[in-house]
């Protein structure tokens, strides 16, 4: 997971970048005929300093490799920025970072 | 949908819009209340309306022409099609994103906190030309706007 933290005036403009296949659960392997299971991201929270400040759900229909961008207000230098994931087969990722 | 199951659905909606009003008149989003499981049911949905009432309470959304849309007319690749949703209505809960011709509309939605700006962006797949639905819940209340996407190589099924 790439992270991404801007502060501007105040305001943190947060970039994720995830790489993940999204795999929808209906496609197909080519080479063998067989359904790819499902694997794709579900949950992605922020955390600005231990408060949980954007909570988003996705569907398989977010494209593979999921970008998101947030602008989380309200911030200063220094403050801690929590960002973490999970996938349906309950793989997990979290990344702290501070705010520059 | 016959009257009496719209209305249980008012009823259901109303309740859990009451639940919403607390929370963010806490100015916080609770991990217990707001933020329960992945709701499975809304993103399984096969139709924009049954998504919405079992996301949001409702489908009954308000055309906005306050909330603004960025994507491209022409996406050439359909599985990456970067959409922006962005509001100036004030006391935005929520703003998910909804794809109307995919086999499951509902693709992202995101519950934002008060120190939040209403803005989301992220990229999602589009099976075929189809429109991009921005829906914003605010004040309880829910406004959409859409935007028609041409895709010119399908982005599911590869």
């Amino acid at each position: 997971m790439r992270v991404n933290i801007v502060n501007k005036n105040g305001q943190a403009n947060i970039r994720v970048l995830i790489k993940h296949p999204m795999e929808t659960g209906l496609r197909k392997d080519k080479a063998t005929g067989k359904v790819l299971p499902a694997n794709y991201i579900q949950s992605l929270k922020i955390e600005h300093k231990g408060q949980l400040v954007v909570n988003a759900k996705c569907g398989v229909a977010v494209s593979k490799d999921p970008f998101f961008y947030f602008k989380v207000g309200g911030v200063a230098a220094g403050d801690a920025i929590k960002i973490s994931w999970l996938d349906n087969q309950g793989k997990t990722e979290t990344k702290d970072e501070t705010v520059g | 949908m016959n009257f009496d199951v719209k209305r249980r659905l008012m009823l259901k909606g109303s309740m859990v819009a009451g639940m919403a009003t607390v929370a963010a008149a806490a100015g916080l989003l609770s991990p217990t209340s707001v933020l329960a499981a992945w709701p499975k049911a809304a993103f399984d949905a096969k139709s924009i309306d049954s998504a919405m009432s079992t996301l949001l309470g409702s489908s009954a959304a308000t055309n906005s022409g306050d909330i603004k849309i960025k994507a491209p007319s022409i996406a050439e690749n359909g599985a990456v099609v970067n959409v922006v949703v962005s509001t100036k209505i004030p006391d935005v809960e929520s703003i998910s994103i909804l794809v109307e011709k995919n086999g499951t509309p509902l693709a992202f939605t995101a519950d934002l906190a008060k120190t939040v700006d209403a803005f989301v962006k992220t990229r999602v797949k589009l099976g075929k030309t189809s429109k991009v639905i921005g829906v914003v819940k605010a004040g309880g209340k829910i406004f959409s706007a859409n935007k028609v996407v041409k895709v010119t190589v399908g982005g599911c099924g590869g």
